[in-house]
């Protein structure tokens, strides 16, 4: 069964960006925060909650839809599977997706979330929880 | 690996980075680095407020690497002390520092006009702040600096409030809104070189050696710090716990250390804040336990339901100055002098002890309402202290001017000095525990209870015999490791998960190689170097006059005696060379 990254309790964050932290370590095997799939921020600085952006794991992924190459393709429980080798930095993607859940890596590709459920791990107010999805 | 200083000059507006490699790879980072910088940059005997006297800023070789280690170190020359001058800050300096790319930052000189410091990645600005230098509100400040700033969402945003521009000599730099260089004046420093605010932010990359066994550490102290009980008591009702039991233990300064517990303490009690104030915790960056403690005040200003709230950041220190300290019952009104202190962007722990010695001298006839002009000091009487506040900021009369150069000079020109509760020239935290405490605060390189956590050692005399010789030991050896903690640089309240092993441990996770007696050797040598420092600047052990109030007062360990101090400080001396 598939899975996919939900953010449960968005107002629970405390800002520590340890989510962020792994999914660089892990996914891109760095010490980044630019280069993770997942972004916390603030938005008009600690005084105000946290934002929370992260794929929301679509089924019709408009992502995948303006992806004019290919390189996104809708996945099993929501969201997309990346294909480096189709992708040519266009950025469509990102300007499709409402959230803003499409960042981009320092070569100018972008993060794609893969659903692998690391942020999870490492948050310590179940702000964010890895869900299995059933797949009709 | 991680060696850039970057140094600015705001007289004529020009930066420079260098690899200072030399540096790092003896030091480390935080403290060890920047008492080498603040020997190279400040002049011998330097006036604390003149264009002369450099600001540092260092973090260390674990920053935003590895879990809490999540501070940056600050060091100058103290305008309170005119000694060495050092804070440290949580929030997210150290983290965007370590993205933008600097490991130290190097202040000197004076803008002409009012100023801030923009620092995005290699693009450095000395830029125009005539605009915001009297925007009181230290919230307000950061709010029109995130609007015309870039970094949006993870930047540090640095500013000083009126304390700091009119150099009030513990006026603190207010770091993110919740967090603070507080302590020793360095806001008064930023007033003096017309610097009202300074805003960072990086996107770097890290490169790590070998990610393997960097992973398997993060992963090893992420699980320690979260899924153990080692932190629980920083998370769960914070610092403030520490009311109740230092209270009951009779180790808790009250209306100037008059006494040792306070009749009202439940009422200001962590357990009262967190049931009945607390909105929300939140976190340094790269900090998993979330010990930011953010309160609501509502208050209501007009009938008809119409009410202001207000958050503000509460710590045990926080309700000790300006709670117990000063006889306040209720907690509403800490917050209350505590967000007033936030406003003008002073160190709560001076501006609690310089009003806790003026009440005692206007209640001995010491000082007079043409004095205080017209505010009649009284314990408990909150109001009346949030307008000599304000008065401490504007400084109108002579009074006032003593007040806000804090405690031992306010006690030297009024008399009191017996009751001026200050340990080499600082107002104390919040223990009277003992004498390891009292020791600890004057030996200490910035007299901090942090330096070797005197109260802690007094605490566990308690429960085992400790010798005098035993205790100084005890100090001695947090004295020296703590030089490593702080160079790394982790948060100290992680100190039970970075033990020593962890330390040596963690560095190898990121490619530096030290023996644990490397290590110590470093701790005593980064020590040895602030001794330097405050010596050169005319700080003398032998010289430091305790008030006879911490003998009077009961402790939690009993009455402590003039010879148990004097004998531990010639204990301390003659071990520590110093």
């Amino acid at each position: 069964m598939p899975s996919r990254i939900k953010v449960a309790n968005p107002n629970r964050c405390i800002g520590c960006f340890s989510c962020m932290l792994a999914c660089s370590r892990t996914n891109v095997n760095t010490v980044s925060l630019i280069d993770s799939a997942i972004d916390i921020r603030t938005s008009g600085g600690l005084e105000s909650a946290f934002v929370i952006i992260v794929c929301r794991a679509c089924h019709d992924p408009p992502c995948a839809r303006a992806c004019p190459t290919g390189a996104l393709t809708p996945r099993d429980g929501g969201g997309v599977v990346f294909n480096k080798d189709l992708c040519d930095g266009g950025k469509l993607c990102a300007e499709a997706c409402l959230p803003g859940a499409i960042h981009f890596d320092r070569s100018g590709l972008p993060l794609i979330c893969t659903h692998c459920g690391v942020c999870s791990k490492f948050c310590s107010h179940d702000v964010l929880e890895l869900r299995k999805v059933e797949v009709l | 690996m991680w060696s850039n200083v970057l140094y600015i000059d705001l007289d004529t507006g020009e930066h420079t980075i260098r690899d200072r490699a030399d540096l790092f790879d003896k030091y480390l980072g935080g403290t060890g680095v920047a008492t080498q910088l603040l020997l190279e940059e400040c002049p011998v005997g330097v006036d604390p407020l003149s264009p002369q006297a450099p600001i540092i800023i260092s973090i260390g070789p674990l920053t935003a690497l590895l879990p809490c280690a999540s501070k940056a170190v600050s060091m100058f020359k103290s305008p309170l002390t005119n000694e060495l001058g050092e804070s440290h800050v949580g929030g997210r300096l150290a983290m965007a520092m370590r993205f933008a790319g600097y490991d130290s930052i190097v202040i000197k000189g004076r803008s002409d006009k009012p100023s801030y410091l923009s620092i995005h990645d290699e693009e450095v600005k000395v830029k125009d702040a005539a605009s915001i230098w009297d925007v009181s509100s230290i919230e307000v400040t950061g709010q029109i600096l995130r609007n015309v700033e870039p970094g949006k969402g993870r930047r540090s945003i640095m500013r000083i409030g009126e304390g700091g521009v009119n150099q009030v000599r513990y006026a603190n730099v207010n770091v993110d809104t919740y967090r603070h260089f507080g302590r020793l004046g360095l806001g008064a420093v930023f007033g003096s070189k017309n610097l009202k605010a300074m805003v960072i932010s990086g996107t770097e990359e890290i490169e790590i050696p070998d990610m393997s066994a960097f992973k398997k550490m993060y992963n090893k102290l992420y699980n320690s710090v979260v899924d153990t009980d080692v932190m629980d008591k920083y998370h769960d009702l914070g610092t403030a716990a520490n009311i109740n039991v230092l209270n009951q233990l009779k180790g808790l300064p009250t209306k100037n250390l008059k006494q040792s517990h306070f009749e009202n303490a439940e009422s200001l009690s962590g357990e009262y804040f967190a049931d009945n104030l607390l909105f929300r915790k939140i976190a340094c960056s790269n900090c998993p336990i979330g010990c930011i403690h953010i309160a609501t005040l509502k208050t209501q200003f007009h009938k008809g339901h119409e009410f202001e709230f207000r958050h503000i950041s509460y710590d045990y220190e926080l309700i000790y100055a300006l709670g117990t300290n000063l006889g306040i019952t209720l907690a509403e009104d800490v917050l209350r002098l505590i967000d007033r202190c936030e406003r003008y962007s002073l160190d709560v722990l001076s501006v609690g002890g310089v009003l806790a010695w003026a009440t005692e001298a206007y209640e001995r006839d010491l000082i007079n309402p043409s004095d205080t002009l017209g505010i009649a000091l009284r314990w408990g009487d909150t109001d009346k202290y949030l307008k000599a506040l304000d008065q401490i900021v504007k400084m109108p009369n002579k009074f006032y001017q003593a007040l806000a150069k804090g405690t031992a000079v306010a006690a030297a020109e009024y008399g009191g000095e017996d009751y001026a509760i200050n340990l080499a020239g600082v107002e104390i935290a919040g223990y009277h525990t003992g004498p390891a405490s009292i020791i600890g605060q004057i030996v200490g390189v910035r007299h901090s209870h942090l330096d070797n956590g005197g109260y802690s050692i007094d605490q566990k005399a308690s429960s085992q015999q400790l010798t005098e010789e035993k205790m100084v030991d005890k100090i001695i050896y947090e004295d020296y490791w703590r030089m490593v903690n702080n160079s790394l640089v982790c948060c100290l309240f992680a100190r039970g998960v970075y033990s020593e092993q962890i330390m040596i441990d963690s560095l190898a996770s990121v490619g530096i190689i030290k023996t644990r007696d490397e290590l110590e050797a470093l701790g005593k040598e980064i020590f040895l170097a602030k001794y330097q420092f405050k010596k050169q600047e005319g700080f003398d052990l032998s010289r430091i006059k305790v008030p006879s109030r911490f003998y009077e007062t009961v402790s939690q360990l009993g009455k402590v005696t003039p010879e148990t101090i004097d004998n531990m400080l010639t204990l301390y001396r003659e071990k520590t060379g110093v």
